[in-house]
């Protein structure tokens, strides 16, 4: 069966300095994948390839079987939640529509079913009601909700998201997860965090990425379901060292 | 008040105003939500060489300045498309070139034949029908160009990389929009000068942007701004026989402190 993601030997660079090196990873939409790994490590910089943002500079990426940059229109990319004008003129239901282009016509304004859609996954993310608010008036977690929406209306097969919860407390980002895990069971999720609580509670599949990548299968491996407890969420100990491993993190346990 | 307005100067004057301020409430709007407003700052004060230029070669000055600046924005675009760092310094850079040679054209062209304070200042008041033609001919243009690509251009100003990836050829939307700016901007030099260009394409979108949460609307209400301080410009000019770029800048100053003042009153924190 064909992956819907298949990276192969991927290496990459900024000016000479290694980034990631020998990446090799497959991944299927019914997985919550999550990417984690100490600042700096590539984490952003391996999504950004994957959706073909960055070419790789040696290896192969293949989504869905192709160049990403041929399907994009099959994918949908939630951003860092970085909005440095906070003045821009702009309303949450206009965000959504922008989920749009490349389904609507190109000269003709959004149709009527492309607002039909907008409401609809504004409601599908609990920002019912938000439609002519001014996207900066939100806060940081309803803004991302807003970009779920967005990415949704895309109607796309997986949605990659860049550190949806960097800006969110800690109850917003349960209730963020929470989301994403429901919205697992239709379409693939592809997340970056610098959180383990998230890779234990709610991936499937754990990429640890620190210039090279080890993958974790939750499921599988019995260190990660022991600390599965969600009574005991919040851990107040960052786990992930910063050195390069490519071994099961025992100190977990 | 009235006499004032018989005359076919005046109404050149106000006719050219009105295809002015559309041209600012539309490319003011884009650029200052792309904060492009330095690389516009950058084309205006550059284009001055095309008029240098146009002098020394004995052709049209705003011809020659339409195509300079239609040069100089290639050149920026191609220059922040590679995203390199310093983009600010390479655009100071280009913004004193083009000033020096045009001085330089004018200096070797023999005799001073023409009066380039209007360039630098604007001459509203002797706005021939020629130039109305070509002010229309933009006018049309930048509306053409903000209504057929409304979609992409918003989406392209809030978020390029989701722009791309919905299939905008963001690259061919950007150099678009800064083509655009280069002929809205020689066109607003013929008004106001190319030193008070600025003024006139950032000031009415900056207090139209705090009064609305659509792109479309805050051109509207730009256009709809500068169109009042044009008036009131010219109208307090010819009382008060002062230049009337510099006094339809004035206007547009002291309304943007009243509202920014007014801001700050309303939320004190």
């Amino acid at each position: 069966m064909q992956n819907d993601i298949e990276i192969n030997n991927l290496f990459f660079s900024y000016d000479g300095a290694s980034v990631l090196e020998d990446i090799t990873l497959q991944y299927n939409s019914k997985d919550f994948l999550a990417i984690i790994g100490p600042n700096g490590g590539g984490k952003s910089t391996l999504l950004k390839i994957m959706i073909g943002l960055l070419k790789p500079l040696h290896g192969e990426v293949l989504l869905f079987g192709k160049n990403p940059l041929h399907v994009s229109h099959e994918i949908a990319y939630v951003p860092q939640d970085t909005i440095a004008n906070k003045d821009f003129p702009i309303k949450v239901l206009d965000v959504v529509l922008m989920g749009r282009l490349s389904k609507s016509k190109f000269f003709a304004p959004y149709s009527k079913e492309d607002y039909a859609i907008a409401y609809e996954m504004l409601e599908t993310v609990g920002m019912k009601g938000f439609e002519n608010q001014k996207i900066n008036a939100l806060s940081g977690g309803q803004r991302q909700r807003v970009f779920i929406a967005r990415a949704l209306a895309c109607d796309a097969k997986i949605i990659f998201l860049d550190e949806p919860t960097a800006s969110i407390d800690t109850a917003g980002q349960m209730s963020m997860f929470q989301l994403l895990k429901t919205l697992n069971k239709t379409v693939g999720i592809v997340i970056v965090s610098h959180d383990v609580n998230v890779a234990l509670n709610y991936a499937t599949k754990v990429a640890h990425v620190n210039k090279t990548l080890y993958l974790h299968d939750v499921s599988k491996e019995e260190s990660f379901t022991l600390a599965q407890n969600p009574k005991e969420h919040i851990c107040p100990v960052e786990l992930i060292c910063a050195r390069r491993c490519n071994h099961l993190h025992k100190e977990l346990l | 008040m009235i006499d004032l307005f018989s005359f076919d100067f005046m109404q050149n004057a106000l006719f050219a105003s009105v295809l002015v301020s559309v041209i600012c409430g539309v490319i003011g709007t884009l650029i200052v939500i792309n904060r492009m407003v330095f690389i516009a700052g950058g084309i205006a004060h550059g284009s001055y060489g095309g008029i240098g230029l146009a002098l020394y070669f004995g052709i049209a000055p705003m011809l020659g300045a339409s195509l300079f600046a239609l040069f100089l924005g290639l050149l920026i675009a191609y220059i922040t498309h590679q995203n390199s760092t310093r983009i600010d310094s390479l655009i100071g850079v280009i913004w004193a070139f083009g000033m020096a040679l045009g001085i330089i054209m004018t200096d070797l062209t023999p005799g001073y034949n023409v009066d380039l304070m209007s360039y630098l200042f604007g001459a509203i008041l002797s706005v021939s029908n020629e130039d109305l033609y070509g002010m229309s001919g933009v006018f049309a243009l930048v509306l053409a160009f903000a209504l057929l690509f409304y979609k992409q251009l918003l989406a392209m100003s809030f978020d390029a990389q989701f722009a791309k990836l919905r299939g905008v050829n963001v690259t061919l939307l950007y150099f678009g929009l800064v083509l655009m700016t280069a002929l809205g901007v020689v066109i607003i030099i013929r008004a106001v000068g190319l030193i008070l260009v600025i003024a006139l394409l950032t000031i009415p979108p900056y207090i139209a942007e705090k009064m609305t949460n659509s792109m479309g609307s805050m051109m509207l209400i730009s256009s709809f701004l500068s169109v009042l301080f044009c008036a009131i410009g010219l109208i307090l000019s010819s009382f008060f026989n002062l230049s009337a770029g510099a006094s339809i800048i004035m206007v547009g100053s002291i309304s943007f402190f009243i509202q920014f003042l007014y801001s700050k009153w309303r939320a004190p924190n």
